[in-house]
């Protein structure tokens, strides 16, 4: 890879007690992935709110990835399974007004499943690469001094 | 329609005069034609100016909450299922209202008459028996009422208020074989780039007004995220991105309550079909979760709720 070549730039919002985990596991294992992920991390994937990934995007992200724990794990009993159906809701409208498919990514890791995060986080980088730079939803802001 | 104005009037005397509520919320006829606007009365004497017709498109359940007395209200199908709505979300009690029920055949779309008029002034528009009839200066043409309704109407599946109270009239016969998701499925089979040009093109004509929020029941937020500054979460400006930000968050934020009055696309000035929008959630929590807004005061919102089985192929 050539040092003038794009890179991705994703928001990966990790929930605290599964997802986040999952990439200090995969860290300590010396997994490889690629490094174009940002975490952001979330005290539950319940705690997402639109506003945070039309945020990422709004400013430039080229990807979202939000990943917590495994239904029937949750800290929290159930704010993932509340999550899910908001995840459901907004990715299909997002999708219905045009950004790509696969800029936006969901997934569910535990604390465990280092290998899952690493194969997931190379898939994603995989996805928005192929994509190319993101063209919707960036909004230009002016630079200040 | 205009049958049950005598009768609207007749109820709201009743329940004011008996003490049964204090204040009856209603439509008086507006100053310009096909533009009635609510009233508000607290006096059985005002009773008079209460007025009704295929004009009454506003939604009257916006006027509910934050109220401490009790009210009478007006309400056709959809906007009883905002009340369902507003008691459902522990905005009002159901011992707080009297909902007088008025079965539904549709409300005007008076951009669509103002067309057919060739954009001439008129002067009134009348309701007969046999159809609609618009008058001006020179001229008098008659229409259809189905062919003058406004989008929301003519697709509309719960013409009848699903709680009330008193009911004006008999109920009316629920359309049938209705497709309600045409035009949904139409911007679905395109591909990601038109779809993106096709909302674009939508907004385009926004100027930021938030008539679509003001006039929606379920905009009752004590601080919009449109207000919202720390932190910002859109922009005020008219930039393309803002705008579908507010339109996006708009929706997501009535996804599941959205009972599809078509307030929001009555109140806008420049005429943007705003239901495209809250009509693509709509269609997915039919999907997902077989839910159809307000119409039980015994099941909790789709949001608020969930099933361990609850469709996650998206997520990997």
């Amino acid at each position: 890879m050539s040092e003038n070549e794009w890179q991705p730039k994703i928001v990966a919002f990790l929930c605290n007690w599964c997802s986040y985990g999952g990439a200090d596991l995969a860290g300590i294992g010396r997994l490889q992935y690629p490094p174009y992920i940002r975490v952001i991390r979330v005290p539950c994937s319940g705690r997402m709110s639109p506003k945070f990934i039309l945020g990422a995007f709004r400013r430039g992200a080229d990807g979202v990835w939000v990943s917590g724990c495994h239904p029937g794990d949750c800290h929290y009993i159930e704010g993932n399974f509340y999550a899910r159906r908001k995840f459901a809701l907004l990715k299909n409208l997002l999708e219905h007004m045009g950004i790509e498919p696969g800029r936006l990514h969901f997934s569910w890791i535990s604390s465990a499943e280092s290998t899952k995060f690493a194969r997931v986080a190379t898939e994603v980088c995989e996805a928005v690469r192929a994509l190319g730079p993101a063209k919707k939803f960036i909004k230009d802001l002016p630079e200040v001094a | 329609m205009l049958k049950y104005a005598d009768k609207i009037r007749q109820e709201a005397r009743d329940l004011l005069q008996s003490g049964e509520v204090d204040v009856f919320v209603g439509f008086r006829k507006g100053t310009i034609p096909m533009m009635n606007e609510p009233i508000l009365i607290r006096d059985a004497r005002d009773a008079e100016k209460l007025h009704w017709d295929s004009n009454c498109g506003i939604n009257l359940a916006n006027y509910l909450t934050k109220r401490k007395e009790r009210m009478g209200v007006v309400a056709v199908g959809c906007h009883s299922r905002n009340i369902v709505t507003h008691i459902v979300e522990n905005q009002i009690s159901r011992d707080q209202v009297v909902v007088v029920g008025v079965p539904c055949e549709g409300m005007l779309d008076r951009r669509r008459i103002h067309e057919l008029a060739g954009r001439r002034e008129i002067l009134e528009v009348l309701e007969e028996e046999s159809g609609i009839v618009i008058r001006s200066h020179d001229f008098e043409q008659r229409h259809n009422k189905q062919d003058v309704l406004q989008e929301n109407c003519a697709i509309c599946i719960h013409r009848n208020p699903v709680i009330w109270d008193r009911l004006v009239g008999e109920a009316v016969k629920e359309q049938d074989g209705i497709d309600r998701y045409e035009d949904i499925r139409a911007v679905e089979a395109m591909a990601p780039d038109a779809r993106w040009s096709f909302f674009q093109q939508l907004i385009e004509p926004c100027i930021r007004c938030y008539a679509c929020r003001n006039a929606c029941p379920l905009c009752y937020c004590p601080t919009c995220f449109v207000d919202e500054s720390r932190p910002q979460w859109v922009g005020k400006s008219i930039d393309p991105v803002d705008t579908l930000t507010f339109h996006f968050l708009r929706a997501y934020h009535c996804a599941g309550r959205c009972t599809d009055c078509g307030a929001c696309e009555r109140a806008c000035p420049v005429g943007i079909k705003v239901r495209r929008f809250t009509k693509k959630l709509e269609k997915d929590i039919l999907e997902l979760y077989g839910w159809e807004a307000g119409l039980s005061l015994d099941e909790r919102p789709p949001l608020d709720r969930y099933r361990p089985d609850d469709p996650e192929e998206f997520i990997k």
